[in-house]
């Protein structure tokens, strides 16, 4: 806590895959805690691919690096690490987590692992007592493809809050709402009550704002992009979070990147449905309250922010097999780019379909023409330059998804359409498709059965 | 009144859940935010996208932030891990948005969006080896 009583929390990653690098940055600006959010939606999927492979799997394997850039500070007593890495095992993640203490020689670390999001091992008592009704699609839990490949509930801030009650350095989780790795800390050093509602909501919204990393600083910015300082040195952000809820967004110094009303506001509504209504395990937060003010110099206030009471479910996420994907490219230069690239897809399509191999769903995009506007893009009687016919295919299983691709080989000579050039790429290994059911669970099916596991490198 | 694109006036990024894309139209003043909460309905959003959508489009105000929220169900091809597309994610959905055109009044005419300067980054990469 810094002298005038405000929290300083930082996003220092903003999903798998994400850089270490960035946590070098933050900590030199000091940061009493270090969040490490790790988990999209798909992600869990890569993960449950992995503990498929290895039961010891199942978390986020660049955790020991993160470890390894923060470890000096935390062993020095000045930041705490909280992290949602564990993914679908966060029992091997803390077991990790030991691994490098020891090896970086720091004893005595308390590594706190927050268990009880996992709801595999439960989907049937909890079949039997919920009704896991699909989220969106309102389809009824019998139509659920069997069997579940993970299933995770997304669990609030209460047992991260309970982890550094105990004094715990590191918190290691599975699923849990992402903002509530940053509510945490807020919570545990302001003292909020559990039923202050305007305090959680401020505290959910900054989580909010620092947990997809460079996406506040500056990355992804749709307006003036080409204006931002030194991109390839992109902040992440930072947080000083006043015992009022009131709050400072703000980055390194010693950074590119840029902390604005804009970049700011980019971040407030991503992946957001109703902004007024903004659902977490904790509290249900009105990003609509909120007033913004562009202090500049890199620092944007937040205050006013409301919220209402949580409710009583926790959203869950089931995953289920669909089937194997394949896909292929092949790219045409002008002239006539774009409808040698229709007979090509055709012809593959023709070949694919004359071999016996059984397709079940086809997907023919154009790039350079309308692959990734669709129907937005305004039909255009000029010619591209250049086009990519990009075809993809789902079939039931591995093997055919492999064979299919094999079909536009021949094309690279006996293709109709002349001009057929080496720059596409051949099949790629078939890569296994999963469907999401997002569902809701209530609490009290699920509070009884988390824990906090501590245990001291 | 005169006809514009989204993108003279409006910034926006977009996110996913699942089969559910959002798109965020952000304004780039109060007089704009006007223009866009009586131009840019869900129901001209849901016919912009066409079969790209296949499900419903609700539009949310976030009048503080002089923003408009578009939830897209039925919006990327099945989800993430389970669709097609190469733009899994619908992460090009903003910008496929802001091709729309409104109508609006004369004195917001002239409006156009900056256009990028890149040298920078052309000097960069002329340095490369």
């Amino acid at each position: 806590m810094t002298s005038n009583g405000s929290v300083r929390i930082a996003g220092g990653q903003g999903f798998y895959g994400d850089t270490p690098r960035s946590v070098e940055g933050l900590l030199a600006e000091g940061v009493d805690y270090l969040c490490l959010e790790a988990l999209a939606e798909l992600t869990l999927a890569i993960l449950q691919k992995d503990r498929q492979k290895d039961e010891a799997r199942g978390f986020t394997k660049d955790l020991p690096a993160y470890l390894a850039a923060a470890l000096p500070e935390v062993a020095a007593g000045r930041t705490k690490i909280i992290t949602n890495a564990g993914g679908i095992n966060p029992t091997g993640a803390a077991r990790v987590a030991i691994e490098t203490a020891k090896r970086l020689g720091m004893h005595g670390l308390k590594i706190a692992t927050v268990l009880g999001d996992d709801l595999m091992p439960r989907i049937d008592e909890l079949a039997g007592s919920t009704a896991l009704t699909h989220l969106d699609s309102g389809a009824a839990f019998t139509q659920f493809p069997q069997p579940a490949l993970f299933a995770a509930a997304y669990l609030g801030a209460r047992p991260i809050v309970g982890a550094l009650d105990q004094g715990a350095d590191i918190v290691i989780t599975g699923r849990c709402a992402d903002a509530a790795l940053f509510l945490a800390p807020l919570v545990h050093e302001h003292g909020w009550a559990w039923d202050d509602w305007d305090r959680l909501a401020a505290g959910t919204l900054v989580g909010h704002l620092l947990e997809c990393s460079g996406q506040t600083a500056g990355g992804n910015l749709s307006r003036n992009w080409w204006t931002i300082p030194h991109p390839w040195d992109l902040p992440y952000p930072i947080a000083e979070v006043d015992a009022d809820g009131s709050a400072v967004i703000t980055k390194p110094k010693a950074s590119g990147g840029r902390v604005s009303f804009d970049t700011v506001r980019h971040q407030l509504l991503y992946e957001v449905h109703d902004p007024a209504r903004y659902l977490s395990p904790d509290v249900v937060a009105d990003f609509t309250s909120a007033a913004f003010h562009d202090e500049s110099d890199d620092r944007v206030r937040i205050t006013g922010v409301r919220g209402t009471p949580a409710t009583d479910t926790y959203k869950a996420l089931f995953a289920h097999h669909v089937g194997w994907a394949g896909e292929t490219r092949v790219a045409f230069s002008w002239p006539e780019a774009r409808e040698k690239a229709i007979a090509a897809a055709a012809i593959f399509a023709e070949r694919v379909a004359s071999s016996g191999l059984c397709v079940d769903e086809w997907c023919v995009e154009l790039w350079g023409v309308d692959a990734l506007g669709g129907p937005t893009v305004p039909a255009t009687d000029a010619e591209p330059a250049e086009v990519v016919a990009r075809v993809a295919w789902r079939c039931a299983d591995q093997l055919t998804a492999g064979l299919v691709g094999r079909e536009m080989v021949p094309l690279t000579l006996g293709a109709p359409p002349a001009g057929l050039t080496g720059m596409g790429r051949g099949a790629a290994r078939p890569t296994e498709l999963l469907g999401i059911w997002p569902t809701l669970v209530e609490k009290s099916l699920v509070d009884d059965h988390v824990v906090v596991a501590l245990e001291t490198s | 009144m005169s006809r514009l694109r989204l993108h003279e006036l409006c910034g926006y990024r977009a996110g996913d859940k699942g089969d559910i894309s959002n798109v965020a139209l952000f304004a780039d003043d109060a007089e704009v935010y006007d223009v866009i909460v009586r131009e840019v309905t869900a129901e001209r959003v849901k016919e912009h996208f066409g079969t790209f959508v296949t499900g419903t489009v609700v539009r949310y105000e976030a009048a503080n932030v002089l923003a408009l929220n578009f939830v897209m169900y039925g919006a990327l091809g099945g989800g993430g891990p389970r669709t097609l597309r190469s733009d899994s994610l619908g992460k090009a959905l903003g910008g496929a948005l802001v091709r729309l055109q409104i109508e609006v009044p004369d004195a917001l005419a002239d409006r156009r969006a900056p256009r990028p300067d890149v040298g920078w980054a052309e000097a960069i990469l002329d340095r490369l080896p």
